[in-house]
């Protein structure tokens, strides 16, 4: 079975230190497949690296049997290939309307017509208008970006990643720094994405990872520690070693009841 | 074809002189200063003041516009200059074009629109052969100043203190203030130099280039290629860059005459899509 | 607020009776001065596409300019193309080639080059209409032009009213669309965050290419309008000064907002008519005064001003309108565009984050 997005011997050197070192990963199609490990360990490299922001010192990216190990990053969005950032990147003057209208319209091809009126489509309106209520951002679809609530950003992000229509979404940290209150909301979404689409999910929070993910991969010092079934990998005595032997402030952490 | 070679290594030369002080500038305190020709265009109308109308020797005047300059550099510096360092680069070059268009206006208003000529010494008059080279006696003192004067910045930087505070400021503000280098001194002091040798490089050049208030601009462009194909960061580039540039303009335009401006700009272009950072700029960290 | 400024634009075309008499025949008395400006904006949005959204510092947009006058010029004078809406498409798009060309150049490199081969292409351009002299007219400039009826009905008139209504419709037809295009979006989201827009699929060079070329063919434009309702063509369209004074009308209604080269265009022709009547001879140094000035107080806190400006005008046209959320929208839209003044390149390299950190 082909794998929706795979890397071969990866890597990636900054200097003398290899931030990512040998890293061959399969995301299966329509995963749910997490990616933890402690910090420091090259996740958001792997990220970097798998939308093209980084380019590798090594190593392969396969996305469906297509190599796109030497494509820019705008090509591998064409191709499918979809991420939302730890920290919010969106186009803080623009409106939740604008935004994911630009997203659709650079996927179908009709970002650089500037002779059209915006909204002269109305396939492209529809569109908008079905993925900000899927994302609970009706109500605030007219606001400026940068005035909305965190929860609201980061509802926006994770749907100006979904607007791409992407077959593989690498979601980094989707809940980092949303308020207790609005938590829920992103679980949720994320929870009901279509079942089609492979996501690989980035996320420090074990809660959020046991309950979605059905398949898990261990990153440490930018290498695959282990890689399997949610229920293996949680009794690995391996894996809370790891962590715990991270810091000071993990193993109080794991005294405490909670790993990472 | 020897004597254009010479005319065009001294004008060259002179085009160095002219373009250190911009480069060193834009260098050190990545400033773009596109008033620098008005620094020139002062030192020449200042030597011309003192030698035609007050009669101080052709000899005095280099220096003293030298001087003049660099004092009304510094004053600028601290006056005006200061508040743009912080500022974006559009910032910059909107304030040092309008500083060009108020200069040009106001010594047009003082002095007149119409070409001046400084009254040159009848010992730098004409030329002599040498070698079947014909030498002009100006031209050749404009090649003797300014290659001691090449000479001399280059040990200044390599082999004094303010040399190496200099290079060091160049090199990385931050880490120079850290080690408790006055970066902010040792700005104002390249400014003022660097407008001095400008000053000089006017008062020189008045005989070869003209003078006349439009000076600032229509030398701009020549003083901005120097420093875009020479680099920032050292004094061997603009050198080799300016010298490239004379002799390719006053071989350009000796022998196509039709085209002789177009050699110039094509070079510039040409070695810009190459080479987007210059010739011989090192890759910086900036 | 932008229907205001269309609305005042338009109705001074028309001379009115009555109490409006005497305010109608003050526009239309000075439809020369109006075109002027008409064709100042145009020439200023096409500059804004690329400094104000590409953050590209161009020291030589009056190449496209120059050359679009002179393409005009000369489709008129031999009679190649004898209708003016023809011959300023037909010139727009020349322009556009050019700007196609040297778009690659400008491209790389960083601001210092980026200045030196923007100037380099305008004072080359000047220089091959300086050396062809039969073709265009050299230092004379280009005599013997004569302008064909617009659409073959509307003959240039002496006061400038046809020229006027020509280049405001142009204006019109170009401004808006780009502004409300995706497009014209799509510049907004590149200037925001060039990472993101390249994350949702944009090919950011090919865009900026796309911007220089258009903005080239506005360029081309404006010059041909200015052929046209001059009937003359001369070297100076390439000048730096030219370029110069771009840039200041530009930086005074406001960059990286698109009405703003036309509110520059407006302040400074009024600025240039009052002072060149004051000192002809030196205007040069007060327009340079203004630039140190404003560079000096801060373009950002001028923008606020006008913000301001823009704000209170706003609500007072607005103040027989109901819907308090319409109004809100405007307030913020005046809020936004303030932000937005200090179109720099400061946006492009702050949003320049990797985002996360593991």
């Amino acid at each position: 079975m082909t794998a929706a997005l795979e890397t071969i011997g990866l890597e990636k050197h900054f200097g003398g230190i290899a931030a990512v070192n040998q890293l061959s990963l399969a995301i299966a199609k329509g995963a749910r497949h997490a990616l933890i490990g402690p910090n420091g360990a090259g996740k958001t490299t792997v990220i970097n690296l798998l939308t093209g922001v980084v380019r590798p010192s090594a190593g392969r990216i396969v996305l469906e049997g297509e190599d796109i190990t030497k494509l820019d990053t705008h090509k591998r969005v064409q191709r499918g290939l979809a991420r939302t950032f730890q920290i919010n990147q969106l186009f803080l003057d623009l409106t939740p309307l604008e935004t994911v209208g630009l997203a659709i319209s650079e996927r179908m091809g009709s970002g650089s017509h500037w002779w059209r009126l915006v909204g002269s489509s109305p396939a492209v309106t529809e569109e908008i208008v079905d993925i900000l209520a899927q994302f609970h951002l009706s109500d605030v679809m007219y606001e400026r970006t940068g005035n909305l609530p965190y929860g609201k950003q980061r509802l926006l992000e994770i749907a100006l990643a979904i607007a791409c229509r992407p077959r593989v979404l690498l979601l980094d940290e989707p809940a980092a720094g949303v308020p207790d209150a609005e938590r829920h909301e992103i679980l949720a979404t994320v929870a009901a994405l279509p079942a089609d689409v492979s996501v690989l999910l980035i996320e420090h929070d074990m809660d959020i990872v046991f309950s979605f993910a059905d398949r898990i991969s261990v990153l440490v010092n930018g290498a695959l520690f282990i890689d399997g079934a949610p229920e293996d990998v949680a009794r690995d005595p391996r894996v809370k070693a790891v962590y715990l032997g991270e810091s000071l402030n993990h193993a109080v952490e794991y005294e405490t009841g909670r790993v990472g | 074809m020897l004597t254009i070679l010479f005319d065009g290594i001294a004008y060259g030369m002179l085009l160095f002189v002219l373009a250190c002080g911009l480069s060193v500038t834009l260098g050190v305190m990545n400033f773009v200063n596109l008033a620098h020709g008005a620094f020139a265009m002062a030192g020449g109308y200042i030597t011309l003041v003192l030698v035609n109308r007050a009669g101080v020797p052709f000899f005095a005047g280099l220096p003293i516009a030298f001087v003049a300059t660099a004092i009304i550099g510094a004053v600028f510096e601290r006056t005006l200059y200061v508040h743009v360092y912080n500022g974006t680069p559009l910032d910059q070059v909107l304030f040092t074009i309008g500083l060009v268009f108020m200069s040009v206006a106001a010594v047009d208003y003082v002095m007149g629109s119409q070409q001046v000529f400084i009254q040159i010494p009848s010992v730098l008059q004409g030329r002599f052969e040498l070698f079947g080279i014909g030498i002009g006696r100006y031209r050749l003192l404009i090649i003797i100043v300014c290659g001691v004067l090449a000479v001399a910045l280059q040990l200044i930087l390599s082999g004094t203190r303010f040399g190496s505070r200099l290079r060091a400021s160049v090199d990385d503000a931050r880490v120079a203030r850290g080690l408790g280098i006055d970066v902010n001194r040792v700005f104002a002091l390249t400014f003022a130099v660097g407008s001095g040798l400008a000053g000089l490089g006017g008062a020189l050049g008045a005989e070869i280039l003209g003078l006349d208030p439009t000076f600032p601009l229509k030398y701009m462009v020549y003083f901005l290629i120097v420093v875009t194909v020479g680099g920032t960061s050292s004094i061997t580039g603009p050198f080799l860059a300016s010298l490239l540039i004379g002799i390719a303009d006053v071989a350009g335009k000796y022998y196509v005459p039709k085209f002789g401006a177009f050699v110039i700009y094509t070079i510039m272009i040409v070695l810009l899509i190459l080479r987007p950072q210059g010739l011989f700029a090192r890759a910086s960290s900036r | 607020m932008e229907y205001a400024f269309w609305v005042a634009a338009f109705t001074s075309i028309f001379a009115f009776g009555g109490w409006l008499a005497e305010l109608s025949s003050f526009f239309s008395n000075r439809h020369l001065i109006l075109t002027e400006i008409a064709w100042l904006g145009l020439f200023a949005l096409s500059l804004d596409l690329i400094l104000g959204y590409a953050g590209i510092i161009s020291l030589g947009h009056a190449a496209f300019f120059g050359l679009g006058s002179y393409a005009a010029a000369l489709f008129a004078k031999h009679a190649i193309i004898n209708e003016p809406v023809l011959a300023l498409i037909v010139s727009g798009c020349i322009a556009a080639l050019l700007g196609f060309a040297t778009s690659f150049l400008v491209l790389r490199g960083a601001d210092l080059t980026r200045l030196m081969v923007t100037l380099g292409i305008a004072l080359i351009m000047r220089e091959i209409a300086n050396q062809l002299p039969d073709l265009t007219g050299g230092a004379d400039g280009l005599q013997g032009v004569t302008i064909a009826p617009v659409l073959g009905m509307f003959a240039f008139d002496i006061f400038g009213h046809v020229a006027y209504v020509y280049c405001l419709a142009v204006l019109f037809l170009l401004a808006r669309r780009i502004v409300y295009s995706p497009f014209g979006l799509s510049l907004r989201a590149v200037k925001g965050n060039p990472l993101r827009s390249s994350l949702i699929g944009m090919s950011i060079n090919s865009r900026l290419i796309a911007i220089y070329t258009l903005a080239a063919f506005y360029a081309g434009v404006a010059g041909a309008l200015l052929a046209q309702t001059t009937a003359f063509a001369s070297l100076d369209v390439f000048s730096f000064e030219r370029s110069a004074d771009l840039l200041l009308v530009l930086i005074i209604g406001g960059a990286g907002y698109l009405y703003g080269g036309l509110i520059g265009a407006v302040i400074f022709k009024l600025m240039q008519d009052w002072i060149a009547n004051l000192t002809p001879q030196y205007w040069q140094f007060w327009i340079g005064l203004v630039l140190v000035l404003i560079v000096l107080i801060g373009r950002e806190r001028i923008g606020l001003w006008f913000a301001m400006a823009r704000s209170l005008a706003a609500r007072a046209l607005h103040s027989s309108d109901k819907s308090g959320a319409s109004l809100l929208r405007e307030q913020r839209n005046e809020l936004h565009h303030a932000s937005r003044w200090n179109g720099d390149i400061d946006h492009r390299s702050e949003a320049r984050r990797s985002g996360g950190d593991h």
